[in-house]
Formats: structure tokens, C-alpha cells, sequence
């Protein structure tokens, strides 16, 4: 796998976040023997040597559907993982350098949204609560500057009026505010980076907007840094500068979202391209689709691990993996064939 | 398929002033409220809504599946010259899969687990067709199985052998190997992956044209209904509230709830408008849901007359039906105006 684009760069630079060769396997146990003996006879290989960059300021989306390791990297940046190989250095900083306790403390500076406001919020804990219960962990004040605190927060991402909502229950508000709920919760300790996990996949069509354009909104309040983890490529275009396209747990295109859209350099990104569907009647899409299904990570294919699908694929495809290479700037495809695409 | 003949023979099925009720602990949700819509023969109709709106119940409701404590409390339903509600649930149940068949989302909840595949197909048959041999079923299933592309071999596994697109694929035959009248796929290719997602559709498509079947397609996801559909009904807090082909509604629609949630869909092409419109609030809870059109709280075209008295479904122009004051008269209408403005 290649060096990530741009690595050697000092670490306080533009880069918030070098994910180098990242690796996450999980091994299972065939058998009652296997498990005795404590034999791994098989991995899944849900992040298999993925290398990106997550520069200041800016919403990188990281796509792919299910199964092709998107929420495992999601995990493993922020340390909810232990990678298998591979490192995660976060503003300058290796994160497996660090000792639980100072880890702890980086925790602040990295917050997460979920795609399930229901499921992330503790039913027993008022809204207030569950927003001040960060604050307590992470920063000395006292109790009144928490509440004053975690008001302003409620008020900034449109609880309004925060006093109204400080004491209800998750389930005495609507999906729409629980989703501010859990945004004003990662917000409220400042953080650098908020891992943003299909954080509005759950919600209506008729509210998304509103969610999408409130997390741009605080992004820029709060110099904030986003990983968008989502499948939903029509949305990402609405909030991303630059994407990943994940196959299979590796990384297949990288790029500024518009680049990679409009000139798609990867078979596979032409196919998920030309799949989502344009809410358009006179946009019938005519174009064929690759046959199959993503393959089991268990035993993914040798070479390229798209060549079985792959409408291009030639023999060398099924030999040779191909590496990450810049083929235009800031624009980079992982194909042995990519510049018929050029 | 056109629009245009609305005429008594082409209709396959009649839902006239369908009511849905569910009581619960002395409240009354109506989650259909007096839905009048006729399902043309052969065609695909798009059924839209967001969470909670009452398409789901809808459909339900077709085939009679309304559990406690939800109820069908009025209205007809006409498949062809036979009216179902006045049919006892002995001849109902013959109904269900022999005339109309339902998908669901979740393909892995509607298989037997411990049932092999050609089991499941064989016995929907056998139960309905009691005179068909057990062959001649098993011929039918190998014949349904090859037209989805799935290899015959197939039928032979457990439902946790075959891929999610598999599964959905096996809940296409089973609909069909009764060769249903109608099909109702309600969220059907929702938790599938978008490439697997667009062949599904794609074959859909095909089953349509072959089998000359009617679809009718459950969904919040417009796009999908933009691709596939021939006519679509909008339907918002239990009530219909447009009506027409997906060319005349997608270009040109009229209710202003139609309106905003077109614009508040993300579009992946780049030449569409940048901007996503951010319809004000929630949809509303059909436990309280609000008076007179069920839309005027977000609706940026509100007048007096929305806030108090319930606007009906009426054509606009052949084949065209919506429900709102901005296209009907009423003798308030311009009264309740003039207060205002005085």
C-alpha cells in the first residue's frame, strides 16, 4: 500500500488528521476446537492498509456501502478501536504513543455523532443533562458554568429557548430536535474533530436540509474538522470538500468532491455514480451495472478486489493490487487502467 | 405507460374514503384519513411520504393485514368487481399472495431461517395451488429464479446464505409465483446497497413489462420514484395530498409541501441548484395532528382559511388531483382574507 498522500508534511501543518496504513482485522473462530486451541484461522479484514488525510477545516466524507469498512475507520480514528497495524496521528500527535490517561484527556478534542439520536441518548437523562455530562468529564468548571455552557450550546444549534428543553426527556421531543440534542452534546466540549457517523440518515427528507445546513453552520462557528462517514453520495455533495470511496476496506479514489463526482477516475466510483438515482423523470439512467455483489472480506479477491465485478478488468488486475496514485492534483485512484478515464 | 385513461375498466383496485385507526390508551390516531386513490392496471405508483405519514399502514390496509389495535374504520376497497372489506377473512386469506402480494424492507425477518429457499416458494404455492405438484411448483420457482438472475442452485440454501440482494430477489419471486395482480413493495429496496438497489429496480422494471403486473412501490425515496414510476401520490400526516404522473409532479408540482420536499432532495448531478430548500419544522404526530390542512404550520403560501377548514382532493386537470385551498374556492376563502388584510 502506498505512503498517504501528502505525509512528511509536519505535523501542525494543514493536516488535522494521517491515517497511515491503517489495518483493522477481526478474527473469528471457525470452530469449538479453534476457540480452545485459540487458533484464528480466519480475519475479516474490515480496514486493510487504508491511508488519508483530514485537513483543518474542512468535511471529508468517506463513502462506501455497507460492509466496505467505513464505520470500522470511523472508530479507529478516534481510538474507539485498536487498529491492527498501522497509525493514527492526530494533530501531530501518534494516538498509540498515548497512555489511557492522556488519551482520555485527547477525547475532548474528538466527538462523535451518531445515526441514531434515540439510541445514543441515555432515556433516563434529561436533555440538560446528557449535554452538561461531557462538560463534567472534560472541564473543571463549576455546575452553574455548565449549565450556562451547555444553554448556550442548546441555543446555538436551535433548541430554542434552551430553558424549555433543559429538563425534558429524549422521548418528550421530536426526531428533529434529538438529533440537535446529540450535535449540541459533541459540540459542547469544543472539540477539533467530529466524527459525524450517517448523522442524519434517520431523519425525514423534508428536515435533513436543515440539519445539513446547521452542521455546516457550527463547522464554520467552531473551526471545527469533520469525517462524514455516510452511503448516501447525493447528500455528501451538499456538505463534503473532499471524499474517499471505500471498496471492500481499502480505499479505491480519493478527491475534492467535485472532481471525483464529475469525473469519477474508479470503475467502481463510475458504478456507485451511476446508480443513485436523480430525482429527475427525464433522468432515466440507461448505463448498465457491474454484476454481483461485494465479496466477503473474509477472502477477498487477490489483485484488485474489484476486478471480479470490474466491466474494464484485465489479467493484470487479478495479479497486481494497484496503489493509490495522483493522477491529477489532489485527485487520486487506486487502478491499474485509470488513465483511460482521463 | 400514459396517464391519461382513467377510465373504470383500467383500474385494478379502488380505495375509496379509507380510514386507518389505531387506539391507544384512549388516543385515537387516524394514520389513514379518508384516502381515495385508484391503482391503475399495469402501471408502477410511487407511494411517498415521510416517517409516520401513514404510507405504511396504507398499504397494509390493502391486503387487509391491520392488527390490533389499528383498525379499518371505513371506506371500500375494490380489487377488480370485488369489494374485500365485505369478505370473510377465510376468503381474504386466499386473496393475500394469490392476488396481491406484499415485499417487505427487511427480507431476513419475512424468511423461515430454517427453511430452505425453494421450501419457502414451494409451499406459498402449494397452500394456494393445493392441486399443483410439488414438481410442478419447484419448476415454477427454478423458472422465477433464473428470470431474477439468481442460479438455480440457489433455491438449495438457507435464507443466511444468500446476499441481502438475493433475499430481496427471493421476496420478488415469491410475490410473483402467484402470479399476483398487484404487488406492493413497501420500503422494499430500502436497506439494500445502491448498486444492488438500481438492478432491483431495474428488474422490477422488466417484471412489470413481462408479467404486465401492478406495482405499487412504498417509499420515502423520491428519487427512486422519479426512475421507476409511472404515477405518483404524495401523501403527508394520513392524508393524499397530490396525485399525477411523475412527469407532471416532478416538473411542475402544486401542493406547496410537494413543492418543498422536491427541493429539499439531493440531487448528485452538478448542474442542479446548490441550494437544498429547508422546509421549516417536523411533519406533524398523528396523535395531534394540526386543523384544517395538515401542512399550513410549515407551509410558506398559508391563508386563514388553511388554519381551520380541511381542503379536498380534486383534480386540477385531467389526471392531476391536489389538496389544498391555493387551488379551490370556498366561500371563506377570500371572506377570511380580507380580515386579515383589514
Amino acid at each position: 500500500m502506498s505512503e498517504s498522500p501528502e505525509v512528511g508534511s509536519d505535523g501542525a501543518g494543514e493536516n488535522l488528521v494521517e491515517i497511515r496504513n491503517l489495518k483493522k482485522w477481526y478474527p473469528i473462530q471457525s470452530g469449538l476446537l479453534d476457540g480452545i486451541l485459540s487458533r484464528n484461522i480466519y480475519n475479516v479484514r474490515a480496514v486493510d492498509g487504508v491511508s488519508f488525510e483530514i485537513r483543518r477545516g474542512e468535511v471529508f466524507g468517506l463513502a462506501g456501502e455497507s460492509g466496505s469498512g467505513k464505520t470500522t475507520i470511523g472508530r479507529l480514528v478516534i481510538r474507539l478501536e485498536e487498529p491492527t497495524e498501522g497509525n493514527v496521528i492526530f494533530d501531530g500527535i501518534d494516538l498509540a504513543s498515548l497512555s489511557p490517561g492522556e488519551m482520555r484527556k485527547m477525547r475532548r478534542r474528538m466527538q462523535v455523532i451518531f445515526q441514531d439520536p434515540m439510541a445514543s441518548l441515555n432515556p433516563s437523562m434529561t436533555i440538560g443533562e446528557a449535554i452538561i455530562h461531557g462538560l463534567k468529564i472534560h472541564s473543571p468548571e463549576t455546575a452553574k458554568d455548565h449549565r450556562k455552557t451547555a444553554l448556550d450550546m442548546m441555543e446555538r444549534v436551535g433548541l430554542t429557548p434552551p430553558e424549555s428543553f433543559y429538563d425534558k426527556y429524549p422521548h418528550q421531543i421530536s426526531g428533529g430536535q434529538r438529533q440537535r440534542v446529540v450535535i449540541a452534546r459533541a459540540l459542547v466540549t469544543l472539540p477539533d474533530l467530529i466524527l459525524a457517523d450517517e448523522p442524519i440518515a434517520m431523519a425525514d427528507v423534508s428536515v435533513r436540509a436543515l440539519l445539513l445546513d446547521l452542521m455546516v453552520r457550527l463547522k464554520n462557528e467552531l473551526n471545527l474538522t469533520y469525517l462524514f462517514i455516510t452511503h448516501d453520495l447525493a447528500t455528501a455533495k451538499y456538505i463534503c470538500d473532499r471524499i474517499g470511496i471505500l471498496y471492500l476496506g481499502q480505499m479505491v479514489e480519493i478527491g475534492e468532491l467535485r472532481d471525483v463526482y464529475e469525473h469519477p477516475l474508479h470503475p467502481y466510483t463510475q458504478a456507485l455514480m451511476a446508480a443513485v438515482p436523480i430525482p429527475d423523470p427525464r433522468e432515466r439512467r440507461t448505463q448498465t451495472l457491474p454484476t454481483g455483489e461485494i465479496p466477503n472480506p473474509i477472502n477477498p479477491p487477490p489483485g484488485c478486489r474489484f476486478h471480479p465485478r470490474c466491466p474494464v478488468a484485465r489479467e493484470i488486475c487479478s495479479v497486481d493490487q494497484p496503489e493509490l496514485r495522483e493522477l491529477h492534483p489532489d485527485h487520486f485512484v487506486a487502478c491499474h487502467f485509470a488513465e483511460d478515464f482521463l | 405507460m400514459n396517464n391519461s385513461h382513467l377510465s373504470e375498466a383500467n383500474i385494478l383496485y379502488n380505495i375509496k374514503d379509507l380510514v386507518v385507526e389505531y387506539h391507544t390508551r384512549g388516543v385515537v390516531v387516524t394514520a389513514v384519513d379518508h384516502v381515495n386513490l385508484k391503482i391503475q392496471r399495469g402501471e408502477v405508483l410511487g407511494l411517498v411520504g415521510e416517517s409516520g405519514c401513514g404510507k405504511s399502514t396504507l398499504g397494509k390496509a390493502l391486503m387487509r393485514m391491520i392488527e390490533p389495535p389499528g383498525d379499518i374504520v371505513g371506506g371500500e376497497l375494490w380489487l377488480d368487481q370485488t369489494e374485500l372489506m365485505g369478505l370473510p377473512e377465510r376468503e381474504m386469506r386466499e386473496w393475500r399472495g394469490s392476488k396481491i402480494s406484499m415485499i417487505f424492507q427487511d427480507p431476513m425477518t419475512s424468511l423461515n431461517p430454517v427453511q430452505r429457499i425453494d421450501e419457502h416458494i414451494v409451499e406459498t404455492i402449494k397452500v394456494h395451488e393445493p392441486e399443483t405438484k410439488k414438481s410442478t411448483a419447484l419448476e415454477r420457482a427454478q423458472a422465477l429464479f433464473e428470470r431474477l438472475g439468481i442460479q438455480k442452485r440457489r433455491l438449495n440454501d438457507y435464507p443466511h446464505q444468500l446476499s441481502g440482494g438475493m433475499r430481496q430477489r427471493t421476496m420478488v419471486s415469491l410475490g410473483l409465483s402467484l402470479n399476483a395482480d398487484l404487488i406492493i413493495a413497501d420500503e422494499a429496496t430500502t436497506s439494500l446497497d445502491v448498486i444492488v438497489e438500481a438492478k432491483l429496480v431495474d428488474q422490477l422494471e422488466e417484471i412489470r413489462k413481462e408479467f404486465g403486473v401492478t406495482i405499487l412501490l412504498i417509499t420515502h425515496n423520491i428519487a427512486l420514484i422519479a426512475q421507476i414510476a409511472d404515477r405518483i401520490a404524495v401523501m403527508y400526516a394520513g392524508r393524499i395530498i397530490e396525485i399525477g404522473s411523475v412527469h407532471d409532479v416532478f416538473l411542475d408540482p402544486l401542493h406547496p409541501y410537494t413543492q418543498g420536499l422536491l427541493q429539499s432532495v439531493p440531487n448528485i448531478k452538478f448542474d442542479e441548484r446548490e441550494e437544498l430548500y429547508k422546509m421549516p419544522g417536523e411533519p406533524p404526530s398523528l396523535s395531534n395532528p394540526p386543523p384544517g390542512c395538515r401542512f399550513h404550520p410549515r407551509c410558506p403560501k398559508v391563508m386563514p382559511i388553511c388554519l381551520k377548514i380541511k381542503p379536498q382532493l380534486l383534480e386540477n386537470t385531467p389526471g392531476r388531483q391536489v389538496h389544498c385551498w391555493l387551488y379551490q374556492n370556498h366561500p371563506e376563502k377570500h371572506q377570511s382574507t380580507t380580515e386579515v388584510a383589514v
